[in-house]
């Protein structure tokens, strides 16, 4: 057990590294763009006397490395700083899209984890039959084509028919059953584009472990096929099963700006695309570091899990 | 709104002798302003000779255009952001157009779907001093939908916010001819230019200018999102979606607002625009891309609306650059231009042909085709102008990228093509989409670009064609066309003014370094619930981002 501690403790002094260095990158990256906000909110109308009353408004009339540093400042004290083009406070803003876009994490989730492991056990149990082939075939299809595609697709069939509606436009006073409804068929979408992954890694990791000899003594002592694979080698292949679900959930939050577009849909990657827009740079550091810590902080988790499966990681040094 | 409910079918046309038509022209008239019933019309019309589904068809017409009161508006609109803020002179795009100017915040001033001007929170001006001196009345009787009376107050706070040189408002090039703006008791405003212009009530109509509620110091509540339109903001989430209710002591009910509530939603793709459209979930959408135009036609209980307004695209030469130098290569590159293959090919027809002239459909003196006649394609014409200009053959470079505007590399190729026959060489250059706007246009001798357009001649002159414009794209440096163009802007007899406007375009036209293609069509869907009038604004998209005033449900 102090093992797992101390590396826990490791690896999140690791992640606020990884963050602060990510938050200077996109400082510097949005700084790199051409244009400000003050020229963005004015576009053609622009003239140099309004331009450098917003910028002096703003503060974006000083020079960068001050705004970084002010910025720094405020984010250890836990103050995010306000929306330059809003005003308004960032964490007012980004809560109810953080809701949103975990929701439809949960959501996706909630159907993709189950049915890729359940699928990945199936396949791997009836490896290179028809229904191995068809299944891998269809989720490698699914997964190939563009996210938007699939999304016009599902809009085409599901939409276009009237079953399912085209936009999930929800908002903070949905009730939760609308919410499963409206939400359905990007959830839908996300699903198809994360299950082949996982699924075949899945398969690949039990199919690894079925080659070895303890597995064969089970099958000599007469366990069922079945029995084999839930009982015997899950357990062991559980490790790069989880590492790939935790990628797979982070790519939901951070990823899904496209799908998102195709469906309306109110989330966090919809935010960080306008604060790149309009070069509010505040938006964008903020949005940039949830993303951050969601793929830290459930990268951490997968290996936590995966440590405590292997009693070997568990007891060693 | 008048137009709109004019029938189509005209009973007097059903009968014969002269007296009945003129009989059956009175009874229509008295119908249609509601003066006699429709029991009464149709037994007239019967006994004095017409049809009875000749009177039908009238009372079916006339009661299909009578706004309905009730019901909700749904609209799938673009350029909604998460950074939109309520800031009047912060709106950037339709979404905030429409939610501001359109349902919540109306102007000074409006624009008529026949592109006049009316008062909207004036109720009327009288200009003086050659259009310097402008006093405007004050609309009695309106309520903010805090309860505050509408006075000069509201008004010239809400000017002011644009105004000044700490300004950060969008709108402020539009109020730089204001040298002041002050109250003339409760309800009269005096406004005085810097230099006479008779286009201020006009001007006063740009989507900046919406009237906010003053907090009494000089500035105004723009933070709250009141107004005194038709609609009270409910529930605003910026970019996403914004619901407004209809306001139940609005001065103007029954004129400009039917529906009990509008949800305006922000949906910037295309293909999720029509997908709402076509299932139902939104009435109306603007923007819909010229490609998939046709497939609107095709979807059940939708149907198109196309405006064609100022938005145009252009292809700028710079006449202090060889060979645009010369009047005649300018005038041989106008003539080899197709423009009505260019209309076909690149905007699927949905359009208008362009004739030189940045002056468009939903400008008020724009020259007709008889004072300017329509410039064809003429590879003869061209050859006879690079004759003029001593030269037998040309060659020519057109940078392009669909930032200037877009297919601008396709129709570079079109004129590839039709330029040949008079022996000119055009290469078109692809460039760069980042940074067209710095690297490209103004800076290579002849480009693409393209313009929403401006409500007023005096406005896309000053701003684009006058020598000394900041964003004289062309180079072009034309003194009688600037000698005009002062006289103009303060000449108050409209007639010697529209004289004045005319012989600039027909200037432009000749001289210019512009060559003007196409304007170009705003194409919107709605569905069948909605009953839209014959006639729409084109001053913007969605009748003038009027549509929740305008518009009711079927």
């Amino acid at each position: 057990m102090p093992n797992i501690i101390s590396m826990i403790i490791k690896r999140l002094g690791l992640g606020v590294l990884t963050l602060l260095l990510l938050s200077l990158l996109i400082f510097l990256s949005v700084e790199a763009l051409p244009g400000d906000l003050a020229e963005t909110i004015l576009g053609q109308q622009a003239t140099p006397e309004t331009v450098a009353a917003i910028r002096k408004e703003l503060g974006l009339d000083q020079p960068p490395l001050t705004r970084y540093l002010n910025w720094l400042g405020g984010v250890v004290q836990g103050d995010f700083g306000n929306s330059l083009a809003l005003k308004k406070p960032i964490s007012g803003l980004i809560a109810p899209r953080i809701q949103n876009t975990l929701f439809l994490t949960l959501y996706t989730a909630a159907i993709a984890v189950p049915l890729s492991i359940i699928l990945g056990l199936a396949v791997s149990l009836f490896r290179n039959s028809y229904f191995d082939r068809i299944t891998n075939t269809t989720a490698l299809a699914a997964i190939s084509m563009p996210e938007f595609f699939v999304g016009y697709v599902m809009i085409y069939f599901f939409a276009l028919s009237g079953y399912f509606p085209s936009m999930a436009n929800i908002n903070a006073n949905t009730p939760l059953l609308d919410k499963l409804y409206l939400c359905f068929l990007p959830a839908l979408t996300l699903t198809l584009v994360v299950t082949a992954h996982m699924m075949r890694m899945t398969r690949a990791a039990i199919i690894n472990v079925l080659a070895l000899p303890y597995i064969e003594m089970a099958r000599l002592k007469g366990a069922k096929p079945s029995r084999i694979i839930v009982r015997h080698a899950l357990p062991n292949a559980i490790a790069p099963i989880v590492n790939v679900v935790a990628l797979n959930l982070a790519y939901l939050i951070t990823g899904v700006v496209i799908v998102e577009i195709v469906f309306v849909f109110p989330g966090l990657g919809q935010l960080m695309v306008d604060g790149v827009k309009f070069r509010d740079v505040p938006v964008v550091q903020a949005t940039a570091l949830i993303f951050a810590s969601a793929y830290v902080g459930l990268n951490l988790l997968a290996d936590i899990i995966s440590t405590l499966s292997n009693p070997r990681l568990m007891r060693q040094r | 709104m008048s137009n709109s409910r004019n029938p189509k079918h005209d009973i007097s046309t059903e009968v014969s002798d002269k007296e009945t038509q003129i009989k059956a022209k009175k009874l229509q008239e008295s119908f249609i302003s509601g003066k006699i019933s429709r029991r009464n019309f149709v037994s007239t019309s019967v006994a004095i000779g017409v049809s009875l589904a000749g009177a039908t068809a009238v009372v079916n017409q006339v009661e299909a255009a009578t706004p309905k009161s009730g019901g909700r508006l749904r609209m799938g609109i673009t350029g909604g952001a998460t950074s939109d803020v309520l800031d009047p002179g912060q709106i950037l795009d339709a979404y905030m157009i429409n939610v501001s100017m359109g349902q919540v915040r109306p102007n000074m001033t409006k624009i008529m779907p026949d592109g006049s001007v009316e008062g909207d929170l004036a109720s009327g001006w009288q200009a003086s001093n050659g259009a310097k001196t402008w006093k405007f009345d004050v609309r009695q009787g309106v309520e903010f939908h805090n309860g505050k009376t509408l006075d000069s107050t509201d008004i010239v706070d809400s000017i002011r916010h644009h105004m000044g040189p700490d300004s950060k408002s969008g709108g402020s090039g539009v109020v730089s001819g204001i040298a002041s703006i002050k109250e003339d008791g409760k309800y009269g405003v005096v406004v005085e230019l810097n230099e006479g212009n008779g286009d201020l009530p006009i001007l006063l109509s740009d989507y900046h200018l919406n009237i906010c509620p003053s907090k009494g110091d000089g500035s105004i509540d723009w933070e709250s999102g009141i107004g005194a339109g038709p609609y009270t903001l409910e529930e605003h989430e910026p970019g996403v979606r914004t619901l407004t209710k209809k306001f139940a002591n609005y001065w103007n009910t029954g004129n400009e607002s039917h529906f009990d509530e509008v949800e305006t939603l922000g949906i910037n793709d295309p293909t999720a625009r029509l997908a709402a459209l076509s299932t139902g979930a939104v009435d109306a959408i603007n923007n819909v891309p010229a490609k998939t135009a046709s497939r609107l036609k095709s979807m059940v209980n939708v149907k198109t609306l196309i405006s064609t307004g100022n938005k145009q695209c252009t292809m700028p030469m710079l006449c202090d650059v060889a060979p645009f130098d010369d009047q005649n290569v300018r005038n041989a590159i106008k003539h080899i231009i197709n423009r009505q293959e260019l209309l076909d090919k690149i905007f699927f027809g949905y359009g208008q042909l362009g004739n030189d002239n940045p002056v468009g459909p939903a400008n008020y003196f724009r020259a007709n085709t008889d004072e300017l006649p329509q410039r064809e394609y003429d590879p003869e014409q061209a050859k006879y102008y690079l004759k003029q200009a001593g030269l037998s053959s040309l060659s020519v470079k057109f940078h392009a990228a669909d930032t200037g505007f877009s297919g601008s590399v396709d129709a570079g190729a079109l004129m590839r093509e039709s330029a040949k026959a008079a022996g000119i060489d055009i290469e078109v250059v692809r460039e760069p989409n980042d940074g067209y706007w710095s690297n490209v246009w103004m800076v290579k001798p002849w480009s693409a670009c393209y313009w929403s357009g401006r409500p007023t001649e005096d406005w896309i002159f000053s701003q684009i064609y006058y020598s000394k414009a900041d964003w004289n794209d062309t180079h072009w440096n034309n003194s009688s066309f600037d000698k005009l163009l002062v006289e103009a802007r303060s000449e108050t007899d409209e007639a010697k003014r529209r004289d004045k406007y005319v012989e600039m375009q027909r200037i432009v036209h000749n001289d210019g370094g512009l060559a003007l293609p196409v304007f170009l069509s705003e194409i919107m869907g709605y569905r069948s619930n909605i009953t839209v009038p014959d006639q729409i604004a084109n001053n913007w998209e969605l009748d003038g981002h009027l549509a929740a005033r305008r518009w009711w449900t079927a």
